[in-house]
């Protein structure tokens, strides 16, 4: 089911940028993902927004907008001077939530002081298009500028939607990631009452003991472009975006499909999407969320697709917990990184693999990456499954 | 309250809520274009000013008012 393409334009990441509990930055957030997992709550304590903002645009910015514009800002420097037409640059930006923090705050303002005092802030604030918006505007970008709203996918979606408008011509150049900042008291107490967190405050994605996500928040960005639009600058390449997809299970709203069906077809969908076979496939960055459906419908589905001796797979859930509509986006960064440092970062607070599951589990340490393509997987509530494949820059495919 | 009181109270309000220096709220200063206040700002400030003073602005009362001395002129009426 491959899909032709006579006129798809090739797609690479040249910049990146992250804000995550891991780390602020590439280097921090790189050695964040290789030390072991921190203990307690995923929190992005040393984030300080006056970094990027002044005191006034940091007060009319919810947390998880703070977050957007300050990956963003770091992906641009790190991609150089574009040189791209505004009209033909984009911003696909996703979140699972948008400004629950913004909400909350405003909804103790009505109850303690009634309408009149609601800010007019609230709305710009907390809708959840406010940080897509708002990177638009700081770059002066007037191509497509879009949100993608889809639980814990969000993040791999507006990648996989951002590629698709530079590889359709649409634009040159493409700002894509996700954001989140609901670790809020409604947010906790809804998360907590819903029976997806640990209760032992352990990530330990893929273990026969994991008992639920510890809840993180963060960002990332990266800067998709054209491949010959990339070299015509001299542009430093981290991956090719070989291929994305979409799939929905249609079968619950929390609960995965029984098999990692969904999961299964998204993966599948993804490599003919990148023109490539299960065995050109050398890592899995999973979802891997530490829960005990998530991480058996996708092992089962990864066995599936690769049979038993397949690629090696990790999940930096176990550092970074689960930051919902940015994790996407943060593994897709981690992912390119694999890729130019050559190591896939182990699976932190793994410490017994689920013997159901039969995966090549990066455990204990990092492994190396020797080449070949990655394959990122997101799936979310809703049943929204999300994939990604990147894979080092072939001088000519 | 005397004027002076008044006005130091409205101009804190100001640079709290516009995030303006003291010295650039004056009587002939104009939201937009000397304190850099969009409509949304506008609203927020008065609302600031309504908690501030305990008073009630109706959004009616603020047709065509454009400078600080404005907008002072309306809360000192209901003072």
């Amino acid at each position: 089911m491959a899909f032709p393409a006579p006129l798809r334009r090739r797609v690479v990441v040249t910049g990146l940028g992250v804000v995550s509990c891991a780390g602020i930055g590439l280097d921090a957030f790189w050695d964040g993902l290789l030390r072991p997992a921190p203990e307690g709550e995923r929190r992005v304590r040393d984030f300080d927004p006056a970094a990027w903002f002044d005191v006034k645009s940091a007060r009319r910015a919810d947390r998880f907008q703070q977050f957007a514009i300050a990956t963003a800002q770091m992906a641009l420097d790190d991609a150089g001077e574009l040189g791209v037409d505004p009209m033909r640059a984009g911003v696909v930006h996703g979140t699972g939530v948008g400004g629950l923090e913004t909400l909350e705050n405003q909804v103790g303002v009505l109850n303690s002081k009634g309408p009149r005092r609601v800010s007019p802030f609230l709305v710009p604030m907390m809708m959840a298009n406010a940080a897509a918006a708002a990177i638009s505007m700081r770059l002066g970008w007037r191509g497509p500028c879009e949100t993608i709203v889809t639980a814990c996918a969000a993040g791999t979606q507006s990648i996989g939607a951002g590629m698709r408008l530079v590889a359709s011509g649409r634009c040159d150049a493409v700002l894509a990631g996700g954001s989140e900042a609901a670790m809020t008291r409604i947010g906790l107490a809804a998360f907590t009452n819903m029976t997806a967190l640990s209760t032992s405050n352990v990530s330990r994605p893929f273990d026969v003991r994991r008992d639920g996500f510890v809840i993180a928040e963060g960002a990332a960005s990266l800067v998709l472009e054209e491949l010959e639009h990339a070299r015509s600058r001299g542009a430093h390449i981290y991956a090719e975006l070989l291929g994305a997809a979409s799939t929905a299970d249609a079968h619950h709203i929390t609960m995965p499909a029984p098999g990692g069906a969904g999961a299964l077809a998204c993966m599948e969908l993804a490599l003919d999407d990148a023109g490539i076979t299960p065995a050109d496939v050398e890592h899995v960055n999973a979802h891997g969320t530490s829960t005990p459906l998530n991480d058996l419908a996708e092992a089962e589905a990864i066995e599936k697709l690769f049979g038993r001796r397949g690629p090696l797979v990790t999940s930096i859930k176990g550092v970074t917990g689960h930051s919902l509509g940015a994790a996407g986006a943060i593994e897709a960064v981690a992912s390119a990184l694999t890729i130019v440092r050559h190591e896939v970062p182990p699976t932190a607070g793994l410490e017994q693999l689920d013997p159901e599951m039969h995966i090549d589990v990066a455990i204990g340490g990092p492994r190396p990456f020797a080449g070949g393509a990655v394959l990122s997987n997101s799936f979310g509530f809703g049943g929204h499954n999300g994939c990604l494949v990147l894979a080092p820059l072939q001088s000519e495919l | 309250m005397d004027s002076d009181t008044a006005f130091e109270k409205f101009r804190s309000c100001a640079v709290e809520v516009l995030q303006v220096p003291e010295d650039k709220v004056t009587a002939e200063a104009k939201f937009q274009e000397d304190l850099e206040a969009d409509s949304l700002e506008v609203v927020e400030f008065v609302m600031a000013l309504e908690e501030v003073f305990d008073i009630t602005i109706e959004e009616s009362e603020l047709d065509g008012v454009t400078t600080v001395g404005q907008a002072f002129e309306i809360v000192t009426s209901k003072l």
